[in-house]
């Protein structure tokens, strides 16, 4: 399939974009990173910023998922600074931390829904854990929640009982029940069939326009990328190969850039390293631990 | 892959490795119950409480459904306590004297073994399993960016269901020991039930049950941290659950067995 550079922006224009503010929400600086021995992050810097779609593109081992983690800090970095929400993540008290924490919503790309826990309970349980609502009140939050992503009358059903992409929807709702100001999802679009895929970019899309937050979107589709991003950050090995707007990516002169939106799917291997450490079973120490 | 044999070093490398990763995992293990004591005492404090639904639920599934099989091994070990203290005592004419052996064993030794291994075997597997699941799908990560501490939510329940539900069935485990084993005593040699009854609970003491008992919390303890901290260490999918559950398994058995032995050499000299 050729990419016309024309036409997907022409494309992109039949929807008016909001207005993304010029504040940071996240800011990383020179951000290095270690699972192990090996450095994955080697010297990361980016913000997010307050309204914006920034997707984060890369070839396969190139180290996004490992940056949506740190940025939503569920993992510990070797070195840089990181803010999120104007909070300095090596400074912030254990309760800022955590009033931050609520302010965060994510979507894993397997969606992590609590499989013990009918649909409407796991939308619930940030409400349930985090507010003093009456439970009628939370059941009409979760409900309105659930209509957002077109999933009304589902809650009483198991996680098992769904479809991939119900099961993505799902989790786009429960991320955004306590409305945070940035949402974070890891390939949202992976392992689905292009029509859900795209209805699942137009959600993204819908709920950036209707509640003004900050959605960072992992990604290695091209045309999901285009289709949704304000910005896009192309990481390449452990490194930040550009950051721009979906134009500037495709008028980039970069080779690594350009091979990157001209590569096709056989290129697209896993990582040595990666192939390696798993035929050894080398394990990763210190994740012993929830 | 041509088979190698390892050199000396590499053979102290592997005990290093070894002794290494199991120090770390005793510290994994003391963290988490510090954790689990923080949680439990300042949860309200912070805003985090731990849910009493939670604990209602493990209590469930690790106790009230584990009753019908103790019922039928502490029984089944009962019985096999009279017919063997009854066979032994009767070369030398003593077989009436059976109550103190049977006594004894059944409080001090069976019942908490038993209850020990079997709750090990049912609930500790089912914790590594539920917590590897949970931590390869990516919930734990959930919790954790919810701002849900994981261990408060999934740990703290567990733990405590068990240190109530491991000693109760344990006491549950006494009763239905000596009651069957008193059955085939009353059966044997035609001591009756009554007289059973009142033999044993002049030779047993409160010692004997706290010693039991306290043991029984012991084991509690080992069989949740020892499912907790595999669980957690869950890598490489589906494959890396089942591995963890069975070594959760192995584990928690061999701790109570050694547990068991020291509380023996300890408590009996
Ligand atoms: N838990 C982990 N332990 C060890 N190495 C990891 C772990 N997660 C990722 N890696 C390694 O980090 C590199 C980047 O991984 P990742 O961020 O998942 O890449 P991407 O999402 O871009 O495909 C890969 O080489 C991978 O092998
Ligand atoms: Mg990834």
């Amino acid at each position: 399939m050729s990419r016309n550079p024309a036409t997907i922006l022409e494309e992109r224009n039949k929807r008016q974009r909001p207005q993304s503010g010029p504040d940071a929400v996240i800011e990383v600086e020179d951000l290095v990173t270690h699972y192990g021995d090996r450095m994955i992050l080697q010297g990361v810097s980016m913000e997010v910023r307050e309204k914006e779609i920034m997707v984060i593109m890369g070839g396969s081992g190139s180290g996004k998922s490992t940056l949506l983690r740190h940025l939503m800090a569920l993992e510990n970095k070797t070195s840089g600074t990181m803010r999120i929400l104007g909070y300095d993540i090596d400074k912030i008290s254990r309760k800022e931390f955590l009033e931050v924490r609520k302010k965060l919503g994510v979507a894993f790309q397997s969606g992590a829904l609590f499989s013990s826990m009918t649909v409407g309970d796991n939308i619930m349980l940030p409400l349930y854990e985090h507010t003093d609502l009456d439970p009628l009140t939370m059941e009409i939050m979760a409900r309105m929640k659930l209509e957002v992503v077109e999933l009304s009358g589902f809650e009483d059903l198991m996680p098992s009982e769904l479809s991939g992409g119900m099961i993505k929807r799902a989790a786009f709702a429960r991320a955004i029940v306590m409305d945070p100001r940035v949402l974070f999802c890891d390939e949202p679009s992976a392992g689905l069939d292009p029509v859900v895929a795209s209805a699942l970019d137009d959600l993204i899309l819908d709920m950036r326009d209707a509640m003004g937050m900050s959605i960072v979107v992992v990604t290695h589709e091209l045309d999901s990328a285009f289709k949704i991003a304000d910005r896009i950050t192309i990481l390449d090995r452990g490194k930040i190969l550009m950051i721009g707007t979906v134009e500037e990516v495709l008028k980039s002169k970069s080779d690594r850039v350009q091979a990157l939106l001209n590569r096709t799917p056989e290129e697209d291997v896993m990582d040595p390293d990666e192939y390696l450490d798993r035929l050894v079973g080398e394990s990763n120490p210190g994740t012993a631990h929830l | 892959m041509a088979e190698r044999k390892l050199s000396k070093m590499e053979r102290v490398e592997d005990v290093g490795r070894t002794t290494v990763a199991f120090v770390e995992s005793v510290g994994n293990g003391g963290i988490l119950v510090a954790e689990s004591i923080y949680w439990l005492l300042f949860g309200v404090r912070e805003r985090q409480p731990v849910r009493l639904s939670a604990v209602i639920h493990q209590m469930m599934e690790i106790g009230v459904r584990a009753i019908p099989i103790i019922f039928m091994l502490t029984g089944t070990i009962g019985v096999m306590l009279a017919i063997q203290g009854i066979h032994t005592l009767r070369i030398f004419g003593a077989e009436s004297r059976v109550t103190i052996g049977i006594a004894f064993s059944v409080v001090r030794e069976f019942a908490p073994l038993i209850t020990g291994i079997l709750v090990a075997g049912r609930s500790g597997s089912a914790l590594a399993a539920r917590i590897g699941t949970m931590k390869i799908n990516q919930e734990i990560d959930a919790l954790k960016v919810m701002g849900i501490n994981p261990t408060r939510f999934l740990v703290v329940p567990a733990l405590l269901a068990m240190l109530v539900m491991v000693p109760a069935l344990t006491l549950f485990g006494i009763f239905t020991g000596l009651f069957a084993a008193g059955l085939y005593v009353n059966a044997d040699l035609g001591i009756s039930l009554a007289a059973y009854a009142h033999d044993t609970i002049d030779i047993l003491s409160l010692d004997d049950l706290g010693h039991g008992l306290g043991k029984s919390v012991i084991f509690a303890i080992l069989i949740a941290v020892i499912g907790v901290v595999n669980g957690a260490g869950v890598q490489g999918g589906a494959e890396g659950v089942g591995t963890a559950t069975t070594r959760a398994v192995v584990q928690s058995i061999s701790a109570i067995i050694v547990t068991d032995m020291l509380f023996a050499f300890v408590a009996t000299r």
